[in-house]
């Protein structure tokens, strides 16, 4: 919009030769310029082929109804449309909801409280819980789903501890989790703290660090308690890393495949079919290949607005 | 409450986070070893019948192969949208920048039935390419960063000995800027290594190209609850990537933190 803007408003002399040397493409003498399309080639033609073609393609088979094998009709929008009226997508979608609680609500929650109870301090030995507690993050998912198949399981260590609480007179709380009906969602969202919870205390701790000590200084002089301190002094001195962490959450609750798929395969029933999963169940297993592409689409939108809204949310309130 | 309890307390719940946080990890390690016994012999057993051997040759390569290749795009695409001021430079980093977001389920249909048009499913190449255009989405994001980082005195100082921009890129910049580059690496391996929706659909027939991961969803299909045997596969293939991190713990860390934010 600027340059039009400079078009329209041609002035003579050195200023606007100023100005051409400003523009894109005209630098200096001897600055590479237009050679950059070609540094960038070779980057832009495998994105272009593998994903941002797949993604077009994508989008124009979720018009269609198609099984994978015969002749595609006309959908229009009827897959969108579907992913709300299907009851059972519908079920997938609210449990992505849910989801999104366990996996980015709780873990920035618990986490942000238990920092900002310690910023009071200096925390010795950061590096190594740093490193502990970031850790479920970069253990492959599908062996993180066969570690929480074995932590759930009958003679697992959480119904061994239920068992034990049993023993002592409470009511016996032990399941088959991964198989329960009501438990299965929750549990699976239980393994979601876990990994997020870790990603979020990393980041606050590492925020609170920077937070220049004089204000929590300044905040004391002023008689401020701990509450008074939180709100006027840690919470807005970790607007942006509450943002990274609600954002690399929920978009880890987005895309939620690897653990249903080895932990529950969406069941019992549909109760942990998610979104991530049913794009993969329609197209090979009940062979609705549009209607799985209509659900990938929403999902890439999905992860875009809440992308960019967590971020907006917190440059908002910058300015 | 005075300071000293408090710090007590403090530790006192980080620690108890992190004993949370290792603990599913632990468990594995003992079930696989069966503690107290002590007893290995689960890992032959699982390497034997899981294959494991086979697949993580295959997950080398993949990896291995998908790292480089993406790792010199980004550099070059980086390069120039970091120093270079060309028309169309803005637009083309945000095309890259909107690839962050884009989820391997969004594109996953499509490249299956692409590929096995194009005889590309069950292939090495088909797992290769697509995983380079989303490693190159980042690198190409994280280059640009580091290369505008760079003083434009450098580039010039650089030009005026008569050094090409070619030239300039891996004589100069590429060796000072090893950090940044090994950060990226390090994070492209492990989200090639951990990848596991992809090779899924697109090897869907030939076993001998089955990744790790693959191969364990697998071996958990054939021992549903032998939980010592499913312990001891999901330790091999988480096994390469926990140990890097451990060495490079503040690379993996300040990448993944920053991917998601700057810009």
């Amino acid at each position: 919009m600027t340059t039009v803007a400079r078009r329209k408003t041609p002035k003579a002399g050195r200023a606007a030769s100023d100005r051409r040397a400003a523009r894109p493409g005209s630098g200096p003498p001897g600055e590479p310029g237009r050679i950059g399309w070609l540094y960038a080639l070779p980057a832009l033609l495998v994105y272009g082929a593998f994903l941002l073609w797949p993604l077009a393609r994508g989008a124009q088979f979720s018009l269609y109804h198609w099984d994978g094998l015969g002749e595609a009709t006309w959908a229009g929008l009827s897959n969108y449309t579907a992913t709300w009226t299907d009851p059972s997508l519908r079920g997938a979608f609210g449990h992505l909801l849910v989801l999104i609680v366990f996996y980015s609500v709780l873990p920035c929650c618990i986490a942000f409280v238990l920092v900002a109870a310690m910023s009071r301090t200096k925390i010795r030995g950061l590096t190594f819980f740093r490193t502990v507690l970031f850790l479920p993050q970069v253990v492959a998912m599908v062996a993180v789903a066969v570690a929480w198949r074995w932590v759930y399981s009958a003679d697992g260590p959480v119904n061994t501890v239920l068992g034990w609480l049993h023993a002592i007179g409470l009511p016996d709380w032990r399941h088959g989790w991964f198989g329960d009906f009501t438990f299965a969602l929750p549990a699976v969202g239980v393994v979601g703290t876990w990994v997020g919870i870790g990603l979020a205390m990393v980041l606050f701790l590492a925020g609170v660090q920077k937070i220049p000590r004089e204000l929590y200084e300044a905040a004391r002089i002023d008689g401020a308690g701990a509450v008074r301190e939180f709100f006027a002094v840690t919470l807005p001195g970790l607007r942006r890393e509450l943002a990274v962490a609600l954002t690399l959450t929920s978009i880890m609750a987005i895309r939620n495949f690897d653990l249903i798929y080895m932990a529950t395969s969406g069941g019992p029933g549909d109760a942990t079919k998610v979104p991530a999963y049913e794009v993969y169940n329609r197209t090979f297993n009940t062979g609705e290949v549009g209607l799985g592409c209509a659900i990938g689409v929403t999902l890439a939108v999905l992860a875009f607005a809440v992308t960019a809204g967590i971020r907006r949310l917190v440059e908002g309130k910058d300015a | 409450m005075n300071a000293r309890a408090e710090r007590f307390l403090n530790h006192a719940i980080l620690a108890l986070f992190a004993v949370i946080a290792v603990f599913p990890m632990i468990g594995i390690v003992a079930q696989a070893i069966q503690l107290p016994h002590a007893d290995f012999s689960a890992f032959g057993t699982a390497w034997r019948e899981g294959h494991f051997a086979a697949y993580l040759r295959n997950s080398v390569i993949v990896t291995a192969v998908t790292v480089v290749v993406a790792a010199v795009f980004s550099i070059m695409a980086g390069y120039a949208l970091g120093t270079m001021r060309f028309r169309g430079s803005a637009a083309l980093f945000l095309l890259f920048l909107a690839g962050l977001t884009i989820p391997t389920e969004a594109i996953v249909v499509p490249l299956y039935f692409d590929l096995r048009s194009a005889g590309l499913d069950n292939s090495y190449a088909g797992l290769i390419l697509p995983q380079v255009a989303m490693s190159v989405a980042f690198g190409t994001f994280w280059m640009r960063a580091y290369f505008r980082s760079v003083p434009r005195s450098l580039l010039e100082a650089a030009r005026i000995d008569g050094a090409s921009s070619w030239t300039t890129l891996w004589r100069v910049l590429v060796p000072i800027g090893r950090p940044a580059i090994l950060t990226m690496l390090l994070l492209t391996t492990m989200w090639t290594w951990n990848e596991f929706l992809l090779p899924l659909v697109i090897i869907n027939s030939d076993e001998g190209l089955r990744t790790a991961p693959l191969g364990l969803s697998f071996f958990q299909g054939s021992h549903k609850t032998d939980y010592s045997l499913l312990m001891a596969g999901a330790l091999i293939i988480a096994a390469p990537v926990v140990i890097v991190y451990v060495f490079l713990q503040r690379q993996f860390i300040a990448g993944m933190l920053s991917g998601a934010v700057k810009e």
